[in-house]
């Protein structure tokens, strides 16, 4: 059985930008625990040999030439942007004085 | 009784002006108000989209120059982007997003002459394999309002069971396409991973997903891939391989066909009962002409614990796109732009949608990568090599879709793992990169009970040939749920 530390989850949550209040936190760690217990069962196989799978298609990746391709969608994205000023989106003040 | 005619059925009374598709439309728009609030399969309606649509293909079917599916109305799983249209992949986080673009599998169908009636519901971001997990509420198996419809594109398969849609899209990463399709009763393909583009069909895991058609028959299926399928600039995981006539080449004689077996699918996981519904649609195609034959996929069970590394990983990548700064939800009086992320993104996302990107934020963290991502993508290779040496003495095989019929809302909600296990025969397809079929097979109780036809790479045509000619001896895909027959 996998068990991860509630700070450890804590710190997962930061990473991921996610805001997990103090009160959920228990069923959090609980659940992550035994998901990493169900994905533990891999350790069980060696694959010393094996050579990782990334994707199911093994092409080359094609390439095109470098054209603008897309529409400027600025007038629709206007309309779904929480904040939005002269073309630019607004967010807090990231430097603080 | 418009609704209870096929896509072939629903072509040709187009073509020969039996009805109109303004007609058709509205029969089907009815249909939804009468029945969907039981159901809650549609999030979005497009009742004046759609009749302007089948009042266009009307037009185009007067001059006689439609294409099969011209008029014919459809639903897309709201996972894809619809231009103008509210695109919410069951989630808070999107309740308010409006796409600019639609996605190149809506843009196909409506290039088909195709009606769009509505979006229909899914777990959010196509998490989850019972609809439960929805911003939107459960979707109810028609029929039995007490059970899920399967998931995650539980919308799609209950508007084709109930028939408030004659056929539908599903995106299918773990069984998405398969296991509602099963659990509902209806035909549904998970096509071979670059057979459709993926070009505005929201990622969740972006080496599994793949888009696939949701109807009655396996005709029906063949009919809308023929749409669907095909190269496309805008993705470059799809491949230009060419489409074939799938519908023409349904009738190929099974005589030559080896039916593989896998001795993993039918273990003490299996509801016997559902072992026994496979027995006899086994038999069904040996009169066909077809052979089975045992084969061995050693690593079935790995399956499960690579793809809950692999799919979370992948998720937890895609997902950091929505952060409450260019579109979507964005949390009350932030302080500062890190509380903005977090309280955007814990307010925003359901519980299920959190739990897998803080999975897979752990396994790509520092530390843990070689030991929980790469060994996931060896297994992977595992897997995809069993299913290759089975093919060596086998065309296709066969197996349960689900290892149960549909079960109880509410019954699995709070044990995700009880959750995960039940995509035990659908997610080693997508960890493959296969084509994979679920077709009716039986009833167990008054629930349906899907069959998996597993096949080649980029070999459809072999499923939907198997499927149709079940289909053509056997009934189960014409069942309607009583509740909803009138």
């Amino acid at each position: 059985m996998k068990t991860i530390p509630p700070e450890e989850v804590h710190y997962i949550a930061h990473l991921a930008r996610i805001n997990i209040d103090s009160e959920q936190l228990p069923r959090y760690t609980r659940c992550l625990s035994d998901i990493l217990s169900l994905v533990s069962e891999m350790q069980k196989v060696d694959t010393e040999e094996i050579s990782p799978m990334a994707h199911p298609l093994e092409v080359i990746q094609p390439l095109r030439a470098d054209e603008v391709t897309e529409p400027n969608f600025l007038s629709s994205i206007e309309t779904f942007a929480p904040e939005m000023e002269a073309g630019l989106f607004l967010v807090p003040q990231v430097i603080e004085e | 009784m418009l609704h209870t005619l096929s896509l072939s059925q629903l072509s040709h009374g187009l073509s020969q002006k039996e009805f109109s598709s303004v007609e058709l439309t509205r029969h089907y728009l009815e249909r939804i108000k009468r029945y969907d609030s039981s159901l809650n399969c549609y999030i979005t309606l497009c009742e004046e989209e759609a009749l302007a649509q089948a009042a266009a293909a009307d037009k185009i079917l007067a001059t006689g120059s439609g294409g099969p599916l011209t008029g014919i109305p459809m639903a897309h799983k709201d996972l894809f982007c619809t231009k103008g249209i509210k695109t919410s992949c069951g989630s808070k986080i999107l309740d308010n997003f409006i796409s600019p673009y639609n996605a190149t599998v809506v843009q196909r169908t409506l290039d088909a002459g195709m009606v769009l009636l509505g979006k229909t519901n899914l777990d959010e971001f196509a998490m989850g394999s019972s609809n439960e997990n929805s911003y939107y509420g459960p979707v109810k198996n028609p029929w039995d309002l007490t059970r899920v419809p399967g998931g995650s594109s539980g919308g799609s398969a209950a508007a084709v069971a109930a028939r408030l849609t004659p056929c539908a899209t599903g995106t299918d990463t773990g069984g998405s396409v398969r296991q509602p399709a099963a659990l509902c009763g209806i035909t549904g393909l998970k096509p071979s991973y670059g057979r459709i583009s993926r070009y505005g069909m929201v990622a969740y895991a972006s080496s599994l997903d793949q888009a696939g058609p949701m109807t009655v028959s396996a005709l029906d299926a063949a009919l809308l891939l023929q749409v669907l399928a095909g190269h496309d600039s805008k993705d470059s995981t799809s491949l230009s391989r060419p489409v074939p006539s799938y519908s023409e080449k349904l009738t190929k004689n099974l005589s030559d066909l080896t039916i593989g077996i896998p001795e993993e699918y039918f273990t003490q996981d299996l509801d016997p009962a559902v072992g026994k519904v496979l027995q006899e649609a086994m038999s069904a195609l040996e009169r066909l002409g077809a052979r089975m034959k045992s084969v061995r996929l050693p690593n079935t069970a790995l399956g499960i614990p690579a793809y809950y590394v692999i799919a979370p990983a992948e998720a937890s990548s895609n997902l950091s796109r929505y952060d409450g700064v260019r579109y979507g939800y964005r949390c009350n009086a932030p302080k500062n732009l890190l509380d903005l992320y977090k309280r955007t993104r814990g307010e925003g996302f359901g519980e299920e949608v959190k739990r897998r990107i803080l999975v897979g934020t752990y396994a790509l963290s520092s530390g843990y990568y070689d030991a929980y991502y790469i060994k996931a993508q060896k297994i992977r290779r595992l897997i995809r090599e069993d299913f290759m040496n089975a093919f060596k003495e086998v065309d296709i095989l066969l197996g349960p879709t689900s290892p149960t019929t549909a079960f109880k809302l509410g019954e699995k909600v709070e044990d995700p793992i009880s959750m995960y296990l039940s995509d035990i025969y659908t997610i080693n397809v997508n960890l493959a990169g296969l084509p994979a079929l679920s077709i009716p097979a039986g009833s167990i109780e008054g629930l349906p009970v899907g069959m998996q036809l597993i096949g080649r790479d980029f070999d459809e045509m072999t499923l939907l040939s198997v499927g149709y000619q079940y289909q053509q001896i056997t009934s189960w895909h014409q069942q309607q749920p009583t509740l909803f027959c009138e």
